[in-house]
């Protein structure tokens, strides 16, 4: 009988573990997003290979993909068909608004876009499936049906970003270079920590999913947008309670040089990477309660 | 305390807050005990039937085991380790199996879902083509690995399941109606399969199933649960005895007869020559072939053993009054 | 003429059993009424009468198309299912059915239509009202005359969309021209702009496409912009258009019956 030989090693390596696990718990974590990110690679890689096999239809989904956002564009350039500034901001300045918050949105959702497809998998009970695998199954969710498809929109809205930088009279200092990609990553963050904490909601409600996309895409779509369009208390709700306005209005506005629209001083705008983390540590712990839920009530 | 117990349930309860609605606007609450203190343990290697009415609380047990749900009261241990608590440590040493949902990915081949399996498993490259050689070989795999998910059948999708299940060779299978909508063929195969893995590697398989054939022909110990408790555990064999099943001879005489009187059988049906006795399913029937030879003139006789599936009903109808 | 009235009524209620969905589109709808409420406001600040509308009656555009948005499946609706169908060559067993494949479809889409018009469409009306001075029709004929524009706008756009559903008869794969058609319907139905302020020749030939029965010409409707002559010949507008595409997919969906029964189901 040779596995009862080796059957008492294997449970004392077994037991060891428990109080291990407890008193390195960062450890543990580190280990576990770790193991979280290989598997997201592996899975999204699966997954573009498989796309990729039908190049014409991948092709036309991408164009169509990016065709998609960019009517939001021209509708932005026939706004300014009839007037030279909106809100006092200029085409090119509206450009670079709607080019970062794009980027942003656009790599969240090239990310983490899949997250929406949680509430299908709760109702039909394909959770427990992920749930049996050995990696954290965030990854899983996330990287599922993972769609290169999105980089439309993704690049849509880096092509209009580029533009835009041509067409602006920035001073560039070191200061507002470093703060154009920390912008990007900040937003692309507090738009993925808003698809995380929606889909912690759809272990509970499913059928509640589209409310998430009133925070990212209508987030996404407001902050193309200068702020000075909008009434000062919708603006105040976009700082202090959904802080979309962290995602590019804040840090663009002080790149521009322009004023802050609350008359916050300028350096509000370095805030970003603060409430990225912020909101990704509540979604965070929002996707903890959601996935503790689902695993006590098993629904 | 068994050293080899490989699982092991400690009273473990599991209670659900179910919210029914109560006219129209009104929710009740009220509480479900799927699983209402149950203790069990299984050695290392054994294959064991875990079999019981619809809603007797099976799956929710095997969601306990596989650390998908956490129990409400007492312990279990998987191979020492707490499933709820260490889940992801767990699961790179237990092969699951739904029946009726994949555990594979949906829109990709079988062949790109088994890849991930590897790599996420990180099985060892020459043990993973070993193992997946055998598979496809006993499964009967070979022609479907580059199909997707979505276009298999049933039975082409649950042996590609199985497969999935073992490629990390876990030490524990739980297999959750294997054989539901298989046909004849299929459902033997299988069956080797599982009898195969479970000899050459020592894998403990723990079975949810209806179709008692599995059981009957896959295990030797058999755990009977209904309404959330363990209402029996043991043999195939003591199962019949404790559901005081009946088993049935049936013999043709010589000519018609009026229905037989002998000791210990009861004649229950009589069409021309041909009577149907039973007698309790513990008792042996040689000496009762041997009286009624000694009084009537027997021709022919057969015993047909009681369904499976009738002990359990009796047995499960009967505990409802517990 | 039961039986469609029976799909009609099921179309129906299939939607109507998602509550929390509902309830949750309606969050989503009101959340981009308010932001592109605030874009329209400060186009129309420095344009007045851009368009031809005024401030209110621009505001009141934004929350209409909203409203709209569901219930004229600007978006898409149904074609993914039937795509599906005719995919799987399930369809061939619908096509032998005595119910008309076409009709059967268009009951269906109706009663959804429907659903959305009243689940969707009342409640981001009724939050825009309350946030901003919108124009509520002020006859019960104009109302009428609205509700009659919003239904061939809903004929008219499940018949672009059974269209574009049987091209899956003769194309391997259906979601680019799925993509296209909806990109078409959002930009030239009025939902991005109203179609008035689309420049020039884009803007003529937006309005003579069969998608501004939508959203522009019902919302037109509803702003009282078009009375009398001008009200007969926009419904009248609608009108062709339904027929035209309806006869059209008549027309082709004969074709891929013929189709099927030569390929044998």
């Amino acid at each position: 009988m040779g596995e009862v030989s080796y059957a008492p090693e294997t449970e004392a390596v077994g037991t060891d573990a428990g109080p291990y696990a407890a008193r390195w718990p960062l450890r543990d974590r580190l280990r576990e997003a770790v193991a979280g990110c290989r598997a997201y690679l592996l899975i999204a890689g699966m997954w573009s290979r498989s796309t990729l096999t039908y190049r014409v239809s991948f092709l036309m989904t991408v164009v169509g993909n990016a065709c998609m956002t960019a009517l939001d564009f021209v509708t932005i350039a026939i706004i300014f068909g009839h007037t030279r500034t909106l809100g006092g901001f200029t085409l090119a300045e509206t450009a670079f608004l709607y080019g970062s918050s794009g980027v942003a949105i656009g790599l969240a959702d090239l990310l983490l876009g899949s997250l929406d497809g949680l509430g299908r998998r709760v109702r039909d009970g394909t959770v427990d499936a992920l749930l049996v695998r050995p990696v954290p199954i965030f990854a899983q969710v996330a990287a599922d049906r993972f769609a290169l498809r999105r980089l439309g929109r993704l690049t849509q809205a880096a092509v209009v970003l580029v533009w835009s930088l041509i067409r602006l009279h920035v001073a560039w200092t070191p200061g507002r270079a470093l703060l154009l990609p920390v912008m990007a990553v900040s937003g692309a963050a507090i738009f993925g920590a808003f698809y995380t904490a929606g889909a912690a909601l759809q272990f509970r409600a499913g059928d509640a999913a589209e409310v998430q996309s009133s925070f990212t895409h209508g987030g996404g779509t407001m902050t193309q947008y200068p702020p000075t369009l909008f009434a000062r208390e919708l603006v105040r709700g976009a700082v202090f309670v959904v802080p979309v306005a962290f995602v590019n209005w804040m840090p663009a506005l002080w790149i521009l040089g322009r004023p802050e629209p609350l008359g916050l001083p300028g350096w509000t705008g370095w805030l970003s990477p603060a409430v990225a983390l912020a909101v990704c540590a509540l979604a965070g712990l929002a996707w903890r309660a959601g996935l503790r839920s689902y695993r006590s009530t098993g629904s | 305390m068994g050293t080899q117990a490989l699982i092991r349930f400690e009273d473990v309860e599991k209670v659900f807050q179910v919210r029914r609605k109560a006219g129209r606007l009104r929710r009740e609450r009220h509480e479900v005990r799927a699983v209402d203190g149950i203790s069990f343990e299984v050695p290392r290697g054994e294959m064991v039937g875990y079999i019981g009415p619809n809603g007797a609380g099976k799956s929710t047990s095997v969601k306990m085991l596989t650390g998908i749900l956490m129990p409400s009261a007492g312990r279990v241990t998987v191979a020492g380790i707490d499933p709820s608590r260490e889940r992801l440590r767990l699961a790179r040493r237990i092969g699951v199996v739904f029946g009726q949902r994949t555990t594979l990915w949906w829109d990709l081949p079988l062949r790109d879902s088994y890849e991930l399996v590897r790599r996420m498993y990180r099985v060892p490259d020459a043990r993973y083509r070993a193992n997946l050689d055998r598979c496809v070989e006993l499964l009967d795999l070979a022609d479907l690995l580059d199909v997707p998910v979505r276009q298999l059948s049933l039975g082409q999708r649950m042996r590609g399941d199985i497969a999935a299940a073992l490629l990390p060779d876990p030490e524990v299978l739980y297999l959750d109606e294997p054989t539901i909508g298989l046909d004849v063929i299929s459902k033997a195969k299988v069956r080797d399969f599982l009898r195969e893995v479970n000899a050459e590697h020592g894998t403990t398989v723990l079975l949810t199933t209806h179709d008692l054939t599995d059981i009957e022909q896959l295990c030797r110990r058999v755990m009977v649960i209904d309404h959330g408790r363990l209402v029996y555990d043991g043999g195939l064999a003591g199962l019949h005895a404790i559901g005081d099943s009946e088993r049935v001879l049936v013999v043709d005489f010589d000519r018609e007869l009026p229905p037989v009187e002998v000791d210990g059988v009861r004649s229950v049906r009589v069409e021309g020559p041909r009577q149907w006795l039973r007698f309790p399913a513990s008792a042996s029937a040689a000496p009762l072939v041997a009286r009624l030879a000694a009084r009537y003139p027997l021709v022919d006789l057969s015993v047909r053993e009681p369904a499976i599936e009738d002990v359990i009903g009796r047995m499960c109808a009967g505990s409802q009054g517990l | 003429m039961r039986l469609y009235a029976a799909v009609l009524v099921r179309g129906f209620r299939r939607y109507a059993t998602y509550r929390t969905a509902t309830l949750a589109g309606v969050f989503t709808n009101t959340v981009f009424g308010f932001v592109i409420a605030y874009t329209y406001i400060a186009l129309w600040r420095v344009r007045p009468h851009l368009g031809g509308y005024d401030l209110g009656q621009a505001v009141t555009f934004v929350w209409l198309g909203q409203a709209m948005l569901m219930t004229t499946a600007l978006f898409g609706g149904f074609e993914a299912e039937l795509i599906d169908r005719i995919r799987s060559g399930d369809v061939a067993t619908d096509l032998y059915r005595p119910a008309d494949l076409q009709l059967w479809w268009l009951a269906r889409d109706i009663g959804r239509a429907g659903f959305h018009l009243l689940g969707r469409g009342v409640l981001p009306m009724a939050a825009g009202g309350l946030f901003f001075p919108l124009v509520w029709p002020a006859s019960p004929g104009v109302w009428a005359a609205f509700l009659l524009a919003v239904a061939l706008g809903v004929v008219i756009s499940f018949a672009l969309r059974y269209l574009v559903a049987l091209a899956a008869f003769w194309l391997l794969d259906g979601t680019g021209i799925v993509l296209l058609a909806s990109l078409a319907a959002i930009f030239f139905s009025g939902m991005l702009l109203p179609l008035t302020v689309f420049p020039g020749a884009l803007g003529v030939l937006a309005r003579a496409l069969p998608w501004s029965a939508l959203l522009q010409v019902p919302a037109d409707v509803y702003l009282g912009r078009d009375t009398g002559a001008r009200l007969a010949s926009a419904l009248g507008f609608q009108a062709v258009w339904a027929v035209v595409l309806l006869g059209a997919g008549r027309l082709v969906q004969s074709a891929a019956t013929r189709r099927v029964v030569v390929q044998g189901g």
